[in-house]
């Protein structure tokens, strides 16, 4: 260190940006993280290896659904579309899990974890909202979650066209249905971080996952078993956590305009079976994540660091 | 003019434990104060306070005039934390430009480069955080303190892990920003450094401030030492002026000088005394 020779530079003009810029500013600089961490890097080579699996299971699908066709276009099923709505539907909720992987593990230390580093004081003494702080993270999880589900939903989709020759009755829907779902996931993340360790928080957040995947394997039971208190507390808990709805709601937009017995015969996704909802549903979830936003800034605004 | 820190009958509790019991710190614009005090009396608290990361119980905290945590306030400061990290994949640059934006600085690659320079990384500056040393780390971090000209400087602990030569140039970079009317509250153990550059001391004590002063008045006479036949024997209201006096006095009396010897208490015997420790850091 030299002695300075000169005088401590003082005639900067300070004219801090506004809410929005700051926040932008967080998130590029989260996004700049993930790229230098080389995080893109595994998620595109793991991805790689999930559309080839994929693929391949396709292949394999339409391949078995030429010997299955004679049997079912008798009944007045069509194979095809029952094999490409399937694989489209489990290719989703693996792309949801997936997205959650990523938007949970790019949030769950946002603020108790990076305060406990030591990362977040410096940012925090500037002119700047914690409101804003959160937003900027928010948006960089988001910035890298939504466009990664949309893109990666999308290829499977293509993958299954290409394959098999089925395309889904409904493109935009079940991208956007993915896509609000991990943003709401990586709110409640961010919410999370908040008030809890990052590895308490990662756990709260899969389990919430998991809470919302039992939600939509309790529809399909009450469905079966014609039990309407099963299935009020599996619609209850679905939109409590609206992620799974959409995804149901998703679901059922891949078959919207399938009628007939071949409607009849496709029970798509693991867990959650399709469930069809109006408008209400995604004004509801937008609602709902300035909910868990607000929340989390109040919870945040409060908190000694 | 607003002081560049004015805290008055600061309040803190966590829970049952009160951290601050009505504290009064204040800084003028290019004055330069250390705050002493052992681990747990609340300094830190104080200081985050003042940067807005923690809020009051009671009292007020004013930062240039505006209320400690407003978007004013944080405008006008620096800080250092102790235990501060950088993003260990972003370079000083980087960092610098981050920090430059966010407070609004239009400085651009000049500041940035004036202010590497001014902590010894201008030769470093797309070396990434996790490749520097603690101490070029703790650099990096004065020069983020320093981002956006502020009018006043928190340093937690700003040269612990800086080298002998770093903590020269730290002093004499205090030195100047007290000319550029910057406040400074220097947060420090290193007694020695804090008697070097301090306008002011604060010593604080379980939440509380128990001695203020500049670091001479509080670094007062310690009394005379005289051995003589009979033993030593101390007069602790002499100084060193009253030597001659008192030779001539014992000497008079029959009494045979063998030594004599002026005592002065240290800012460390004063801090140790207002904090109610001995030498071996036992309570007193």
């Amino acid at each position: 260190m030299s002695a300075p020779a000169e005088p401590v530079r003082g005639s900067a003009p300070i004219e801090p940006p506004g809410e929005w810029d700051a926040a932008l500013l967080v998130a590029r600089f989260a996004l700049r993280e993930s790229l230098r961490r080389k995080v893109f890097l595994v998620i595109a080579l793991l991805t790689l290896a999930f559309l080839t699996l994929y693929g391949l299971a396709t292949w394999q699908a339409f391949d078995a659904e030429g010997d299955l066709d004679s049997t079912t276009s008798t009944a007045g099923v069509d194979a095809g579309v029952v094999v490409g709505a399937t694989l489209a539907g489990l290719a989703m909720f693996a792309i949801l899990f997936l997205g959650t992987i990523l938007a949970v593990f790019l949030t769950l230390g946002a603020v108790r974890g990076d305060a406990e580093r030591g990362l977040l004081q410096p940012l925090l003494v500037r002119p700047m909202r914690r409101r804003t702080l959160l937003l900027g993270r928010w948006l960089g999880a988001v910035a890298v979650c939504v466009p990664y589900v949309v893109a990666v939903t999308l290829a499977s989709f293509v993958l299954t066209d290409a394959l098999g020759g089925w395309w889904p009755d409904r493109t935009l829907a079940p991208l956007a249905g993915l896509g609000l779902g991990v943003a709401i996931i990586a709110a409640l993340a961010l919410a999370g971080s908040v008030v809890l360790a990052s590895t308490a928080n990662g756990i709260a957040v899969f389990m919430l996952f998991g809470a919302g995947l039992t939600a939509g394997l309790l529809g399909q039971i009450a469905e079966a078993i014609g039990s309407d208190t099963l299935g009020d507390v599996a619609k209850v808990t679905t939109w409590a956590l609206p992620f799974e709805a959409l995804y149901q709601a998703g679901l059922a937009e891949l078959t919207a305009d399938t009628v007939g017995f071949t409607k009849l015969a496709i029970s798509l996704g693991p867990f959650g079976g399709a469930q069809d909802a109006g408008p209400g549903l995604w004004l509801y979830s937008l609602a709902y994540l300035g909910a868990v936003g607000a929340l989390a800034a109040r919870a945040f605004a409060r908190r000694d660091l | 003019m607003a002081p560049a820190l004015s805290v008055t009958g600061l309040h803190k509790a966590y829970g049952a434990v009160q951290a601050l019991r009505g504290v009064d710190v204040e800084v003028g614009a290019g004055e330069l104060v250390g705050l002493l005090g052992p681990n747990g009396a609340g300094k830190s608290t104080l200081v985050k306070i003042t940067c807005g990361l923690v809020r009051p119980s009671a009292g007020e905290v004013r930062v240039c005039g505006a209320p400690a945590g407003s978007a004013e306030a944080h405008r006008s400061l620096g800080y250092l934390a102790e235990l501060f990290r950088f993003p260990d994949w972003a370079t000083a640059t980087e960092l610098l430009e981050l920090h430059q934006r966010l407070v609004g600085s239009r400085g651009g690659a000049g500041e940035r480069g004036e202010l590497l320079e001014l902590v010894g990384l201008d030769h470093v500056p797309t070396r990434a955080v996790g490749a520097m040393s603690k101490g070029m780390q703790q650099r990096l971090g004065i020069a983020q303190a320093l981002v956006g000209a502020p009018r006043l400087l928190l340093l937690d602990e700003p040269t612990s892990a800086l080298d002998p030569a770093g903590r020269r140039t730290v002093r004499t970079l205090l030195e100047r920003l007290r000319e550029r009317g910057v406040g400074v509250l220097l947060n420090s153990h290193l007694l020695s450094e804090v008697e070097l550059v301090c306008d002011r001391v604060a010593i604080i004590d379980g939440g509380e401030v128990v001695a203020a002063g500049t670091p001479a008045a509080l670094s007062h006479a310690g009394g005379v030492e005289v051995e003589t036949a009979a033993g030593t024997r101390l007069i602790a209201d002499a100084a060193r002026d009253d030597v001659p006096r008192i030779v001539r006095e014992l000497v008079a009396a029959g009494d045979d000088v063998y030594g004599v010897r002026v005592l002065t208490s240290t800012l460390e015997d004063a801090y140790l005394a207002a904090v109610g420790r001995d030498e071996q850091g036992n309570a007193t």
